[in-house]
């Protein structure tokens, strides 16, 4: 029994998935409904991406502790520069998650740091650069361009977020990309065994380089999704999302020693923290006792998990 | 960065073998063995100098009260980055340091706002046992679950997190006069800061006990080299445990010492010294991967960490950029020390 759910994780995620939604309807009958599944699935998406970042580093063996400074600050420099040109404000945005992560991906793999003092670091230098960069530009006030609120709120025949139609494709590469491809089979071996895959004449420093890079520019769109649905970019838009972002990926079952794991899971987990979320809102639980079962949930499924699969 | 240069079998383990190495910052190449062991108690209380001089020159008219607000601000920064070393040297890593400050802090000023000084002594003792307590609830689910620190660290600070906005909803609260003059006052000379005696006092009381002891040993020694450790017959559980109840002391000093700093208790204060400790941690040339580096770095680099925003201050810079700053300083020092042990390892 023990080994069959070990190898079927997924299966018993998916249940939990479904009695926190059978919950919710048997708290407040009526409310599960195709509009209410469309908003989950909404909420959902920018939490998703950034744990699918996550996941890429974790199965690596690392960690990003700078995805939310990233998100932050690819949505304000978006916002920020919409007047002068869209797109090119969407390239800035997208550019300075590819840099972070690039730059956090050389200081882990060239300069051997460790991950999460490096993201540490190039976390707090993109807030504090954030911080002064905002009191500049005070003149011209950030604007979210019209696209982008169309991709974070807008739907599609009135119920299907048109953000899925971002995250579905991203999902669906991800999880092809770590089981087909060359380069996501050498997440998983580099995550296993640094040391074996150096020896078997694998390239680590670019198999982590390109892994980072990767999380970053996926903390980039998770940020630009996040300013479509809240319409307002501020500096501290996706502060929240950090913790959530690396429970969602370990919930769904990713190991944080690297080299087990996957992106199917991390959907389920950040699906079931958001379903959590609005069953605690809907308990009307006051926002401490919320933060109080939150972390009290993600440390039993993160121990439950443990067991399981040791 | 860890498996460098010691080669030692068990007979010869000693705790000064074991404290010593470069750490994130070894980058000394072929100093003497000494020199080079003990580079972090040499070069921070250098770079705390140096900064101070730094501030002399750009600032002369630097007197007693830049010096006590150095002071005060450093103080809750070096007792959270002294929570933040017992655990790393022990080979894991205490996200959960900020949140359980503010624990300390709020329960502070809401229990001491009406009570005269010798009661908010013994409140505060009750404190340190919370706060050992909280550290112990930490280390026994770790043990207990076998989940890697850093995420039940990280669900711990959640729920912290949420029972210090639980005891105090808003900034408030209080502590008598004398209790905050334990940390914002001058007692012996103007020159010497309460805050800074009583910093030398906790770590002195908490820490030095602890490392005189077996607990110090073996908290080197499963931080070096968990394995070895277990062979060696060290208690490894027991010693993480340890760790972070003595850790969980730390935290709630800190905690109070916000009380003291600030005068009132704010649930969302803990949330930067998580990671604001961290830094220092990293800076005062303590090993994240466990067994390397003394306390006193850590401490020391919070006092500089405090300069820096200051120091821009003086200059008629944005201390906005005293971020952008201790950002990258932590990402030049793990990099630099990074860079030293490619260098040594290529003939």
């Amino acid at each position: 029994m023990r080994r069959w759910l070990r190898e079927r994780a997924i299966v018993v995620l998916v249940l939990l998935l479904v009695a926190l939604v059978g919950g919710i309807a048997a708290v407040r009958p009526g409310t599960v409904t195709a509009d209410w599944i469309a908003n989950t699935l909404l909420f959902a998406a920018p939490l998703g991406l950034m744990a699918g970042g996550e996941t890429l580093l974790l199965l690596t063996g690392g960690i990003d502790l700078s995805v939310a400074s990233i998100a932050t600050g690819a949505a304000y420099l978006l916002a920020a520069n919409a007047a002068h040109g869209e797109m090119a404000a969407l390239a800035l945005g997208l550019g300075l998650g590819l840099l972070v992560g690039l730059l956090n991906g050389i200081g882990v793999a060239v300069f051997q740091v460790q991950p999460l003092v490096m993201t540490l670091g190039t976390g707090l230098m993109t807030e504090g650069v954030l911080v002064v960069y905002s009191q500049k530009i005070i003149a011209n006030q950030p604007h979210v361009p019209q696209f982008v609120v169309a991709l974070g709120s807008g739907r599609v025949f009135g119920v299907v977020p048109i953000d899925l139609f971002l995250w579905l494709p991203v999902a669906a590469l991800l999880m092809l990309g770590l089981s087909r491809s060359g380069f996501g089979r050498l997440l998983y071996a580099v995550g296993d065994n640094p040391l074996a895959c150096r020896m078997a004449g694998v390239r680590v420093w670019r198999v982590l380089v390109g892994a980072y890079a990767g999380c970053g520019l996926l903390a980039a769109v998770a940020g630009i999704v996040l300013v479509g649905t809240t319409n307002a970019a501020d500096l501290s838009l996706a502060n929240v999302y950090l913790l959530p972002a690396i429970a969602a990926a370990i919930i769904g079952g990713t190991s944080i020693f690297g080299g087990r794991g996957g992106y199917a899971g991390t959907i389920v987990g950040a699906l079931i923290l958001t379903v959590l979320d609005s069953l605690l809102t809907l308990l009307d639980a006051p926002e401490p006792v919320k933060q109080i079962l939150y972390g009290a949930i993600i440390l039993l499924l993160a121990a439950a998990y443990t067991r399981l699969t040791d | 960065m860890s498996a460098d240069d010691d080669d030692l079998t068990e007979g010869e383990l000693t705790a000064g073998d074991l404290r010593g190495g470069g750490g994130g910052g070894g980058g000394v190449g072929r100093a003497p063995a000494f020199l080079r062991r003990n580079a972090p108690l040499v070069f921070m209380p250098a770079l705390v100098i140096a900064f101070l001089a730094l501030t002399g020159a750009i600032h002369p008219d630097f007197g007693a009260f830049d010096l006590q607000s150095l002071a005060l601000g450093a103080l809750p920064l070096a007792l959270a980055a002294a929570a933040q070393t017992v655990v790393v040297l022990s080979g894991g890593v205490d996200l959960s340091v900020g949140p359980l400050m503010a624990v300390a802090n709020v329960l502070a000023a809401r229990s001491m706002q009406h009570v005269d000084f010798p009661t908010s002594l013994l409140l505060a003792a009750l404190i340190l046992l919370g706060g050992a307590l909280a550290g112990a609830i930490n280390g026994l689910v770790l043990v207990a679950s076998r989940v890697p620190d850093v995420v039940v660290t990280l669900a711990a600070g959640f729920i912290w997190g949420g029972v210090a906005l639980l005891i105090l909803e808003q900034p408030g609260g209080g502590a008598p006069e004398a209790f905050l003059n334990l940390a914002t006052g001058t007692s012996l000379a103007p020159w010497l800061p309460n805050a800074v005696l009583l910093l030398a006092a906790v770590v002195v009381a908490v820490w030095l006990p602890v490392s005189r002891s077996r607990l110090g040993l073996a908290l080197y020694a499963i931080g070096s080299d968990r394995t070895a450790a277990l062979r060696s017959g060290v208690a490894v559980e027991r010693t993480r445990f340890l760790a972070y109840v003595v850790g969980g002391v730390f935290s709630a000093v800190g905690g109070l010492a916000l009380t003291m700093t600030t005068g009132i208790g704010s649930p969302l204060s803990g949330t930067y010294y998580t990671l604001s400790g961290l830094a220092a941690v990293v800076v005062g040339g303590v090993s994240l991967t466990g067994g390397r580096g003394f306390i006193a770095g850590p401490i020391l680099a919070a006092f500089v960490l405090t300069l820096i925003p200051t120091d821009l201050i003086f200059l008629n810079i944005d201390p906005n950029y005293g971020q952008v700053i201790q950002g990258t300083l932590i990402v030049l020092v793990v990099m630099g020390g990074g860079l030293a042990t490619l260098l040594r390892q290529r003939p």
